[in-house]
């Protein structure tokens, strides 16, 4: 038997020129997506405010800390309380806490959100809302929403999985080690350090109020390490209702317009109270 | 002719009934028994493989201080006494308290730590910073909410500083990574104080005059009072 041995070298040159080629084409496209990718994900850090539809002219937010130490800018000259950055928790993926009848913490704080802005709006506030629907924004994102306002607070809204039902609590954060100051800037994962104070104060004007509207809530505000609460450079609460296990959910609504009354009645007695501290000139 | 070959037919088919029938409920039972075993989690084969510290009978008997829900649903921990002979190194002692903590109370609706949930690994460092490495179960199982986990923290931590003095503070991991949150709310990225009067002295990053000594009665603390600390 002959062998066309010169045929079938040819036939393997072209077959591998064409692998070649389409290696050459993958490893391109591979190369061009990566680069696209690089750029797409640039991109969104640079305004994740675009879902919140504010009232308000909206500063580009300080980008979240990603590899590299963060910095805020200098802050702006802040004029008085004017705003209310508000956070209904969770979102998107994130359900957080479920109850067994299929209530899902992440949709009731945003019933409970728009009855808040209403109140809130109704004492003369500008309300900025960190989600307006069944998005997630991360942790910094949101952080980033308050901390480009000026003469804001900051409320985050949470519903409890544990707790006695019908009790609201507010939570303030645990004192964090006062750090030094490098050129005018703090740390951002210590934004909330130089508002403790302010929180403080805020907390437990509304869970003061809250007590009275809710029996079995505490007096005054609890500290907890909200990792929510740690990289906002304002005064701000957690606010969290029990909870996700009541049988029927009108329970949990029915105390939405007496948190809602709460925490506009405890922003507005807070706002004389205001007063940015010295040393919250950004953070790094 | 053909009538006892019927009949042995019939017969053959009445006895392969009776065996199926009292085969087939055993069968059943092994592939029931087979398949509970696959879903066996990787949490509770890690529990198996998990070696219990052990605990020396020659070694005095102490009363530990283990806290637990106080059961009024308020968020407060009752601290229990538990008497069982307590290792003198700080690090097996910590161990010993923390796995009778993840073993739970009597009355189980006081739990505050999954039943799932296993210490992997315990540190002590020079400073006193200690490293509970605890498995995937405490970060998935603790019901999702700022007071659900902060009374799992206080009660590690509020447990580590009655038994274990040389304790300062405590870093939880999650399956040997540090994690930004316990279930959603609590932050896991620092640490958190434990003792501020322990042996070693304290850094210079740790807030001063933070936690007192926890009192020494069955009354319910009534504020969490674990305070994170953020390291340099």
């Amino acid at each position: 038997m002959l062998l066309d041995v010169e045929n079938i070298v040819r036939t393997n040159r072209r077959a591998w020129g064409r692998k070649g080629f389409r290696i050459g084409a993958l490893c391109c496209s591979l190369i061009l997506g990566a680069v696209a990718l690089s750029f797409s994900s640039q991109a969104p850090s640079q305004a994740p405010t675009s879902a919140t539809q504010s009232p308000v002219p909206q500063a580009l937010p300080t980008t979240p800390p990603q590899g590299l130490p963060p910095t805020i800018p200098q802050a702006m000259p802040r004029a008085g309380l004017n705003v209310v950055v508000l956070d209904p928790a969770h979102g998107g993926t994130d359900p957080g806490a479920r109850g067994t009848g299929g209530i899902r913490e992440s949709e009731i704080v945003l019933d409970f959100a728009a009855q808040v802005r209403r109140a809130l709006e109704a004492q003369g506030f500008q309300v900025v809302q960190t989600r307006q629907g069944n998005e997630d924004p991360s942790f910094d994102d949101r952080s980033a929403i308050a901390n480009a306002q000026s003469g804001a607070v900051f409320v985050t809204l949470h519903i409890a999985s544990t707790g006695l039902p019908g009790t609201a609590r507010v939570y303030v954060n645990s004192d964090l080690p006062v750090s030094s100051d490098v050129g005018g800037l703090i740390p951002w994962d210590r934004a909330q350090t130089p508002f403790q104070g302010l929180s403080r104060k805020l907390g437990d004007l509304v869970q003061g109020l809250l007590a009275q509207r809710f029996k079995g809530s505490p007096n005054t505000a609890q500290t907890a390490a909200v990792r929510q609460l740690r990289t906002t450079a304002a005064p701000a609460i957690a606010v969290e209702i029990s909870s996700v296990v009541v049988e029927d959910r009108a329970d949990l609504d029915r105390m939405a317009p007496g948190v809602a009354g709460a925490i506009a009645a405890g922003v507005a007695a807070f706002r004389p109270s205001y007063v940015v501290p010295t040393t919250a000139g950004g953070t790094q | 002719m053909t009538t006892p070959w019927i009949r042995w037919v019939v017969g053959v088919l009445c006895v392969a009934v009776l065996v199926g029938a009292i085969y087939f409920p055993i069968l059943r039972r092994r592939l029931q028994l087979a398949a509970k075993l696959q879903q066996q989690t990787a949490e509770q084969a890690r529990r198996e493989l998990t070696q219990a510290v052990p605990i020396n009978p020659g070694e005095p008997r102490v009363k530990a201080k283990l806290f637990w829900a106080s059961g009024n649903g308020d968020g407060t921990l009752l601290d229990s006494t538990v008497e069982f002979p307590l290792s003198s190194d700080p690090v097996l002692r910590s161990k010993q308290v923390l796995n009778t903590l993840l073993a739970g109370p009597v009355d189980a609706d006081l739990r505050t730590l999954p039943p799932d949930a296993v210490l992997l690994a315990f540190y002590l460092l020079p400073n006193g910073t200690a490293i509970a490495d605890f498995s995937e179960a405490l970060a998935t199982a603790t019901p999702s909410g700022i007071q659900s986990e902060q009374l799992a923290v206080d009660s590690i931590t509020k447990t580590l500083e009655a038994n274990v003095p040389r304790v300062q503070r405590l870093k939880i991991l999650i399956h040997g990574q540090e994690v930004e949150t316990l279930a959603g709310h609590l932050d896991l990225t620092g640490t958190f104080l434990v003792n501020t009067s322990g042996v070693p002295a304290a850094p210079a990053t740790a807030p001063s005059g933070d936690k007192p000594a926890a009192p020494a009665t069955d009354k319910p603390a009534q504020t969490p009072t674990t305070k994170p600390s953020r390291e340099h």
